[in-house]
C-alpha cells in the first residue's frame, strides 16, 4: 500500500523534499499499546500540495507531526530537506522546526493576549532580527494573507476566517520549507474556508511551497494536487487532486 | 528583552489574578522591611558594639551596684587596655512616656572607648569645663528640640539629690552624631563627678564597667579572669562581650529576633503559596498555547524561562513595590515616639529582600515551568 504511494509519484532526488521510510509509532496508554503508523513510506517532492485524507484515528495527524518534527517515530526514519529529523535532539529539532516547518491548526492556536502582529511575529523572537525587521516581516506577512487592516487586533476581535489567516501568516512569516496544516477548514464556514484554500493555493503555486494538510474534506482534498488516503496506519490509495497543474 | 510583550500579555490575561497576587507580595515585603526596622531597633547596638569592649557587671543581676574600687582590679587584669564605670541614671523628662537612656559616665574615659560618638572639639572642651553639662545624642536633641545651652529638668525617683530633692537640672553641653548608621543617638551622659557628689546615697557605687581590651581574640579569656579576681567576694562579676550584653538586656522582653523571623517566615510561606498556585494555575489553563509555542520552535529550556520570567515579574513589582513601601514608612520615622530610637531598615535586611524576591520567584515558578519543559508537543497539541 505504501508502494503505491511510491509508485505514483517517482521523484529525482533532488526534488524529494520529505523521504518517510518504514516509519511506525506505537503509543502505549496504560497496558495497552496502539499502533498508529505501520511500516509506513512516503515520499513528498518540493513543491507540492498533498491532501491526507481518512477516518478518525487513521494516523493523519500522527504523521504530520511526525514530518514536521513535533514528534519522534517509534521504528523508521525520516528525512526532510535532506535532514534526518528523527536524529536531532530535542533542542536542535526546535531549532529546526522554527527554521524549516509552519503550522497550521484547526483552531488556530493563537494566542489570546496578543495582538495578529505580535501572533505572527512569535516565531521570529527566536532569530536575531532587530524588532523593527521583525515588525515588518510580520506586517508583510499579514499583508500577503490580506490582513494588513487588522495589525492591532486581538483574536477575539476577528472572525474564525481571520484567525486562520493570521495563523497562516504566523506559519509563512519565517519563509518554511514546508506548511503542514491540520484541518485547516475544520472550524470555519464554507466561504471562509474556501477563502483559506485559495490563500494555501496560492502560497503554493506562487511561492512554491509545499503544503501537507489533512482535512475529512473532500472538497478541501481536491484542491490539493495529491490525495493519499490512511487506514489503520497504512496509505491505501493515491490520486490525483484539481489542483494539479 | 524580546519575550517581555509575550510575558506581560500572559500576566495580563488574569488581571484580577496577578493583582491580587501582586498585592500580597507587596504586603509581605511591605512586612519584611517594616518587622526588620523593628527588629534592628531592638537590638540596636549590638552591630555597632566593639569586639575589643567587655562588659562587667554584678553577677546578681544588672540592677545591683557594685564598688568602684572594682575599676583598679579590673584595670590590673592582663590583657586590659583601660576600663571605665558607669551607671543607669533612670529619670523622667517631664512625663514616663518620655523615656531616653540616662547614663552617668566619666567623660573623658566615654570619649575614649566610644569613638562612634562624634563630638566636635569644641563641644568635648564645654562638656569638660561644665559640672552639670551632659552629652546628647543628636536623634535626642532633635526629638526634644534641645540645642546647647539648653537647661534640661530631669525628675529621678531612683536618685534624688541631697536633701531629699527628686528633681535635677543639667545643661545640654555637647551634642554628639553617630560614626555609622545603627549607633544610638538617643542617650543622655551625665558627668560622674557632679552626681557622685549630688547623690543622696550610694556614693562609691556604680552600675557596670565598660572594660577595652588589647586583643579581641581573647575575649573570653579575659572575661574569665575578670570574674575570677572577684569571685567569692560580696560582689561577684559576670564578663561577657559587649554585643551580648545588649543582646542579653534586648531579651529581656523575648527573643525579639525569634519573634519577628518567625512572623516574617510564616508570612513568606503563605506567599509562597499563594505565587506558587498562581503560577500553577497559570501554567495549566495554557498548556495549548504552551505547546505551540514549541510548535513554531520555542525549546523545553525557553519556555521554562518563560513562566519562570513570568514568576520573577510579579515577584520583582510586588518585591519591589513593597520594599519600597517599607522604606518610605520607616522613614517617617519612629513609631513609638521614642521608644525605637534606632529605627531604619539595615542595608543587610533591603539585600536580604531582594535575594527573596529572587528565592521566591524561582520557588514559586519553578514546578509550573518544569511542568511546561516537559510538555510533549503532540500530546499537548491534542488537549
Amino acid at each position: 500500500m505504501s508502494e503505491t504511494a511510491m509508485a505514483e509519484n517517482p521523484q529525482p532526488e533532488d526534488d524529494l523534499l520529505v523521504d518517510v521510510r518504514g516509519v511506525d509509532k506505537v503509543f502505549k496508554r496504560g497496558s495497552e499499546t496502539v499502533h498508529v503508523l505501520g511500516g509506513l513510506d512516503l515520499q513528498i517532492p518540493r513543491g507540492e500540495f498533498l491532501a491526507l485524507m481518512g477516518p478518525s484515528g487513521s494516523g493523519k495527524s500522527t504523521l504530520l507531526n511526525l514530518v514536521g518534527g513535533l514528534d519522534r517515530p517509534t521504528e523508521g526514519s525520516i528525512t526532510v530537506g535532506g535532514q534526518r529529523i528523527d536524529k536531532l535532539s530535542d533542542r536542535k529539532l526546535a531549532g529546526w522546526r522554527a527554521n524549516h516547518v509552519g503550522l497550521v491548526f484547526q483552531f488556530y492556536n493563537l494566542m489570546p493576549v496578543l495582538s495578529a502582529r505580535r501572533n505572527v511575529e512569535l516565531p521570529l523572537l527566536l532569530t536575531k532580527l532587530s524588532a523593527k525587521e521583525r515588525r515588518k516581516r510580520a506586517e508583510l506577512a499579514l499583508e500577503i494573507v490580506g490582513l494588513s487592516h487588522r495589525l492591532g487586533h486581538y483574536p477575539r476581535q476577528m472572525s474564525g476566517g481571520e484567525q486562520q489567516r493570521t495563523g497562516i501568516a504566523r506559519a509563512i512569516v519565517t519563509d518554511p520549507t514546508l506548511l503542514l496544516c491540520d484541518e485547516p477548514t475544520g472550524d470555519l464556514d464554507r466561504k471562509s474556508g474556501d477563502e483559506i484554500l485559495d490563500l494555501l493555493q496560492a502560497l503554493n503555486r506562487e511561492q512554491g511551497k509545499t503544503i501537507i494538510m489533512v482535512t475529512h474534506d473532500q472538497l478541501a482534498a481536491d484542491r490539493a494536487t495529491r490525495t493519499l488516503h490512511l487506514d489503520k496506519g497504512r496509505l491505501v490509495t493515491g490520486m490525483q487532486g484539481q489542483g494539479t497543474g | 528583552m524580546k519575550f517581555l510583550s509575550l510575558i506581560f500579555g500572559n500576566l495580563r490575561r488574569k488581571k484580577l489574578r496577578t493583582a491580587l497576587t501582586v498585592l500580597s507580595i507587596i504586603v509581605a515585603f511591605v512586612l519584611f522591611g517594616y518587622l526588620g526596622a523593628i527588629r534592628a531597633a531592638f537590638l540596636a547596638g549590638i552591630d555597632v558594639a566593639g569586639a575589643d569592649r567587655l562588659i562587667t557587671r554584678n553577677k546578681v543581676s544588672l540592677i545591683n551596684l557594685m564598688p568602684m574600687a572594682h575599676l583598679a582590679e579590673i584595670e590590673r587584669v592582663e590583657g586590659v587596655d583601660m576600663a571605665a564605670h558607669n551607671t543607669w541614671f533612670g529619670g523622667i523628662y517631664q512625663e514616663p512616656s518620655n523615656f531616653f537612656a540616662q547614663i552617668v559616665v566619666e567623660p573623658e574615659a566615654l570619649l575614649e572607648l566610644f569613638p562612634e560618638y562624634v563630638v566636635s572639639e569644641e563641644d568635648q572642651r564645654r562638656w569638660l569645663a561644665t559640672r552639670t553639662g551632659v552629652l546628647i545624642g543628636r536623634g535626642l536633641a532633635e526629638r526634644f528640640e534641645w540645642s546647647v545651652g539648653d537647661k534640661v529638668p530631669i525628675m529621678n525617683p531612683l536618685w534624688s539629690q541631697q536633701g531629699g530633692d527628686p528633681n535635677w537640672v543639667f545643661d545640654v553641653a555637647a551634642i554628639y552624631d553617630g560614626a555609622e548608621q545603627g549607633v544610638d543617638t538617643s542617650q543622655m551622659f551625665i558627668r560622674f563627678d557632679f552626681f557622685d557628689e549630688a547623690r543622696s546615697g550610694g556614693q562609691g557605687l556604680v552600675g557596670w564597667y565598660t572594660v577595652r581590651i588589647d586583643d579581641p581574640d581573647r575575649a573570653a579569656e579575659v572575661a574569665v579572669a575578670i570574674d575570677q579576681v572577684f569571685a567569692n567576694s560580696p560582689d561577684e562579676t559576670k564578663t561577657e562581650p559587649e554585643g551580648a550584653f545588649i543582646q542579653g538586656f534586648a531579651n529581656q522582653m523575648g527573643n525579639i529576633g525569634f519573634i519577628i523571623t518567625s512572623i516574617v517566615g510564616a508570612v513568606f510561606f503563605t506567599i509562597l503559596l499563594v505565587a506558587g498556585n498562581t503560577m500553577a494555575y497559570s501554567v495549566r489553563e495554557r498548556i495549548n498555547e504552551l505547546a505551540v509555542l514549541k510548535a513554531v520552535g520555542f525549546t523545553d529550556g525557553g519556555v521554562l524561562g518563560l513562566v519562570l520570567g513570568e514568576s520573577l515579574v510579579i515577584t520583582v513589582i510586588g518585591g519591589g513595590i513593597g520594599l519600597a513601601l517599607a522604606w518610605l514608612m520607616v522613614s517617617a520615622g519612629d513609631p513609638t515616639g521614642g521608644a525605637l530610637p534606632v529605627f531604619f531598615i539595615p542595608l543587610r535586611d533591603l539585600l536580604l529582600g531582594v535575594l527573596l524576591i529572587f528565592v521566591l520567584a524561582f520557588i514559586a515558578g519553578i514546578f509550573p515551568a518544569r511542568m511546561a519543559q516537559r510538555l510533549q508537543v503532540a500530546d499537548a497539541l491534542r488537549r
